[in-house]
């Protein structure tokens, strides 16, 4: 049960600086049976290039916490701060990759659609927000389809083109809402490794929401387990860099590791 | 990431692709209804009941080269665009309004329930103590047909976008009247799209009917008083080429104007089946 220790903000402060920091978030909201808290005094902070996931079983809050980072949903109480400032409304510093496909806009092209983003996010002239979506594009294996209209894409190619457009904004933050949740089980593989790949050329801190243990190990470099109703941290753990290697001695041994400690507690059976 | 291919896709032969358009099934079933009317109106021998088809092309054709009856058109498309834009206008200042507050929101609801079902028509007399006889009573009537049915269209259009294509939205910064213009009216657009068509449709049966009703006194009436007074004349064949007008025009902005927009809109987009 170690939780990643809170800053104490002094300038020179021996630990790693930390992008973003939650400080005792709790998120409740209303339901038509009463006021559900999904979050419950959650604390843990992110230093820059960390890639660190979220993982646990369905109705843990882990998606609530991610959008709450984003700045979609407010938490009840505590408070969430990237380089110090309370977080508020959403903006391109903590681009948003969601699971659903219809996350891109159906009226843009796929190159419209990166273009467009770049035009808003980062106020850039179309030259040059066109010339940064094709190389982006390009990078995720679609420049083949730039003019294609999103509906003609399958759905991981859909995921790609929301990866591109999170990656050409250069968020300080990256956050991943279970992105490949939706797709088989072969094209979430190569995914995977593809965004792996990704991460680390860009060095990109990110925050990735998963209830797969294989795929947190995979693309994690920290891995926090939540527990259910209400969601809660139960542990943290580091994953070395040669226990990504899927099929690795250390890839078993810490997918057994975590199954055993957050998926085995009888109490959380009722899911 | 690796390179995704392109799908390689052939043309089908050309008389399939002929023989699957729609158009020529049209054409026959028109052909049909233009021989059935010319035979019953021949049999029926009562120029002043039912002109034959032949009669009221004629009367068609000579009014239309005498200049009346495409200044009488004229006349009222100039109304109907006017209304219809100042409707639409309105209809979007509302919408956006109820989009981006509560009581934008509650405003819109009560209205559009309040005032949806009243037939423009009926607002007439009103329009004819406020404004007088003329053209801006018929674009006041008009404003009504439009504003409710496309204000109605848009805010459903807006309240079925993806919860994810809001977020992604606002996720890019975005908030106010340019996430309205620039996320939720795209997204909305099949919804508005058949609102401004239902708008339309009704815009241009208003116009009609408060054109017979007052067009006597007006000074220069549009297609609805040629029918009125053609009728008043008994030249029936004239009112048959009135109508035939209307339904002319009404054809053309349909299959023309709305059928290309739907095209380069939400069929590209492919947020409407084909």
């Amino acid at each position: 049960m170690n939780v990643a220790p809170r800053l104490t903000g002094l300038v020179g402060d021996t630990a790693l600086p930390s992008l973003l920091e939650l400080d005792h978030v709790s998120i409740s909201y209303p339901t038509p049976d009463g006021i559900l808290t999904a979050v419950e005094d959650v604390s843990f902070s992110i230093a820059a290039g960390e890639r660190l996931v979220l993982l646990g079983p369905s109705g843990c809050g882990k998606s609530t916490l991610l959008r709450a980072v984003g700045g979609f949903l407010k938490p009840s109480a505590g408070e969430i701060r990237m380089n110090g400032r309370r977080i508020g409304a959403p903006g391109p510093d903590r681009m948003t990759v969601f699971q659903e496909f219809d996350q891109l806009l159906p009226w843009r092209t796929v190159l419209g659609n990166v273009r467009y983003a770049l035009e808003r996010g980062k106020s850039m002239p179309r030259r040059d927000a066109e010339a940064i979506a094709r190389r982006w594009l390009e990078r995720v294996g679609l420049k083949n389809f730039v003019d294609a209209f999103p509906h003609t894409l399958s759905g991981g190619m859909k995921q790609r083109v929301a990866i591109a457009r999170a990656f050409a904004l250069e968020p300080a933050l990256l956050l991943m809402d279970e992105p490949f949740a939706a797709l088989d089980a072969l094209t979430r593989r190569q995914m995977q490794d593809e965004l792996l790949k990704l991460c680390e050329e860009t060095g990109n801190t990110a925050l990735f929401v998963t209830h797969g243990i294989d795929e947190a190990i995979r693309v994690g470099t920290r891995i926090l387990a939540l527990t259910p109703h209400p969601g809660r941290l139960a542990a943290t753990f580091d994953v070395p860099p040669d226990t990504r290697a899927r099929g690795s001695s250390g890839f078993g041994e810490l997918e057994r590791r975590i199954q055993e400690t957050v998926f085995s507690a009888p109490e959380i059976d009722h899911v | 990431m690796s390179d995704v291919a392109a799908p390689k896709l052939v043309r089908a032969p050309a008389l399939r692709r002929a023989l699957e358009g729609t158009p020529w099934r049209r054409f026959v079933i028109l052909g049909g209804f233009a021989l059935a009317w010319e035979l019953y109106a021949r049999w029926l021998d009562n120029a002043l009941l039912l002109p034959t088809l032949g009669a009221t092309l004629s009367a068609l054709w000579s009014a239309v080269l005498s200049g009346e009856l495409p200044n009488r058109a004229l006349t009222s498309l100039r109304v109907l665009i006017t209304g219809y834009a100042l409707g639409v206008a309105v209809a979007a200042v509302l919408t956006t309004l109820a989009a981006l507050s509560r009581w934008g929101n509650e405003a819109l609801g009560l209205l559009t329930s309040m005032f949806n079902p009243l037939p423009a028509i009926a607002l007439l007399p009103i329009a004819l103590l406020w404004f007088g006889v003329g053209t801006p009573s018929l674009i006041f009537v008009i404003v009504h047909s439009v504003l409710w049915p496309v204000a109605l269209a848009c805010y459903g259009g807006f309240l079925a976008v993806p919860p994810t294509l809001r977020m992604a939205g606002r996720n890019l910064g975005l908030s106010g009247g340019r996430f309205v213009a620039e996320i939720l009216v795209p997204a909305a657009f099949p919804q508005i799209l058949s609102g401004l068509r239902i708008g339309w449709a009704f815009a241009w049966r208003t116009l009609i009917a408060a054109e017979l009703v007052f067009g006597v006194s007006a000074r220069s009436g549009g297609i609805g008083w040629f029918i009125y007074t053609s009728r008043a004349q008994l030249e029936t064949a004239s009112v048959f080429a009135g109508l035939l007008t209307v339904i002319l025009i009404g054809l053309l902005v349909e299959g023309v104007i709305f059928r290309s927009l739907t095209r380069i809109t939400v069929q590209r987009w492919g947020q409407v089946q084909t």
